[in-house]
């Protein structure tokens, strides 16, 4: 089957993209260089369609209770116009999907999620079976459209193009606020660790709002530079770094999960506390190789007197110019170095904490790796 | 600048050979095989002196995507490497048959050239992969 269209396919031909089949949708991976389209994001302003992602708006009076069922993070502490992150477990505390939720309205109750594009069909199906007891309307949104505008300059770049009444509805958004202008959705959200927005508007009119953005300087970036500002960002891919196999405890997602509420039920939540009782096994940590090569998927961390450890995600930072790697380690490991399986060749790495690249107001703090920390005198590195 | 200049010879692993004559040549990776691999950002070269056959792997060059090997076009000796690729990899990407060459090898048999892939040959490889 052809993959689908997004409503900016047209767009993407004309900026001379390089199109991908991804998650059944033709997206561009690049329109000529991804490291460019990464420093614009890092150092000005990047869009990006993401009109991929499936939204899917959940409304009534008993939206509140389903969700703090549903969602292994609790909507309860979510105020009125916030997001919130979190992940949504099988009964075995495996991830179906990680996902965001918008809460949009107070009565009737208007929360609006918005999940992967490759987990669209088990999710909706999921969703649907959980939310029959609880006498909600799910409404999967068509024909829309999500552009995202991420980079220091990504709210000036909006100002000049949107009208004064919905620039002024987004100039009061807080981090992690949303909106809604008319038949637009404005979200200070994102996945590059920058600054900037979401948006979801009919698809009609997003050609036009794209053209806008392109020709006030705003670069459009394709899924290449998506996957290396959120690996930097430290933030997690749905399927690379944590899936149905895995529980937020050991993919570092145990921030997302509340069990702040004790009457709180939620699915997964009697394996999560076993878990937790018998000690989860694995951790999961940053890598930066300490020697010249990029990190990939699935390549073996080998650690001292541990079991092997497993790249999720592995890719070059164009920020620090190194390799730089998510990946699930055994939880015994104390030590601040390992080694990776580079295709036979085992190569030193420093374990940092997440995310590599973090945005403090105006300055930008990075990871580093301290060499002499993996040089261990034993002679244990080549 | 050409994709596919008409001068050069081609292999069917996507390296490109310049004769430079005095039994010598030149050797890269072709603009297709950049494109496909996207920004290059770490490259790997043989050491000089290096005596390759032809098809042995001769260095590695890997992109934010993906990591390919590099094989030797001919059988030779390698004379010279591009080191200034060390800093800036993305010269493959920018300039591939020209400021991106990998190495250069002293051929064991000048003949061999002859056996290695013309233009029109390399383009129609390359469209039957598309």
């Amino acid at each position: 089957m052809d993959p689908q269209r997004t409503p900016l396919y047209e767009e993407h031909c004309k900026a001379q993209a390089t199109l991908v089949d991804f998650a059944g949708w033709s997206l561009p991976i690049h329109y000529g260089s991804q490291l460019q389209e990464h420093h614009a994001v890092r150092n000005e302003a990047g869009v990006f369609d993401v009109s991929h992602m499936t939204v899917i708006d959940i409304k009534g009076d008993n939206v509140r209770s389903f969700l703090r069922y549903l969602l292994a993070n609790d909507v309860a502490k979510l105020p009125l116009k916030k997001a919130l992150y979190g992940c949504m477990l099988n009964e075995s505390g495996g991830i179906i999907d990680d996902l965001i939720v918008y809460y949009l309205r107070e009565s009737p109750a208007y929360y609006r999620m918005v999940v992967n594009a490759a987990t669209r069909e088990k999710d909706i199906v999921w969703i649907k079976k959980q939310a029959e007891p609880f006498n909600i309307d799910i409404e999967v949104c068509q024909d829309i459209a999500m552009i995202a505008l991420q980079g220091p300059l990504a709210l000036s770049k909006l100002a000049s193009v949107l009208s004064p009444a919905c620039m002024n509805a987004v100039s009061s958004l807080a981090r992690f606020e949303a909106c809604t202008e008319g038949h637009w959705f404005i979200a200070r959200t994102g996945y590059t660790g920058e600054d900037g927005v979401e948006i979801i508007l009919p698809e009609k009119e997003a050609p036009l709002l794209w053209q806008q953005l392109l020709n006030n300087g705003v670069k459009p970036c394709g899924l290449g530079a998506r996957d290396t500002l959120r690996l930097e960002a430290g933030m997690h891919l749905y399927g690379s770094d944590m899936d149905e196999n895995v529980t937020p405890l050991e993919s570092g997602l145990g921030w997302t999960v509340s069990f702040e509420d004790s009457d709180r039920n939620f699915i997964g939540k009697a394996a999560l506390l076993q878990q937790k009782a018998e000690g989860v096994k694995h951790r999961f940590v940053g890598l930066i190789l300490a020697a010249k090569g990029v990190l990939r998927n699935h390549q073996r961390i080998v650690c001292a007197n541990a079991d092997d450890g497993e790249i999720t995600s592995g890719s070059f930072s164009p920020t620090l110019q190194q390799a730089i790697a998510m990946a699930r380690i055994p939880a015994s490991v104390k030590e601040s170095h390992c080694q990776v399986d580079m295709r036979g060749r085992l190569l030193p790495a420093c374990i940092v904490k997440l995310p590599f690249v973090r945005k403090m107001k105006d300055n930008q703090s990075i990871s580093s790796c301290d060499e002499a920390q993996v040089q261990p005198s034993s002679g244990v590195y080549k | 600048m050409s994709e596919i200049p008409a001068d050069l010879k081609y292999t069917d692993s996507h390296e490109w050979v310049r004769d430079e004559g005095n039994g010598v040549c030149t050797v890269g990776i072709t603009f297709h095989a950049q494109h496909l691999l996207g920004d290059l950002v770490f490259v790997e070269l043989p050491d000089v002196k290096k005596a390759l056959t032809a098809g042995e792997e001769a260095g590695v060059v890997e992109s934010v995507k993906a990591a390919s090997d590099v094989y030797s076009p001919v059988t030779g000796t390698i004379t010279a490497i591009n080191e200034t690729l060390a800093s800036t990899p993305e010269l493959i990407n920018e300039d591939p048959y020209i400021d991106g060459w990998l190495f250069k090898v002293k051929l064991e048999d000048e003949d061999e050239l002859e056996s290695l892939l013309n233009a029109e040959e390399y383009a129609e490889k390359i469209t039957e992969e598309d």
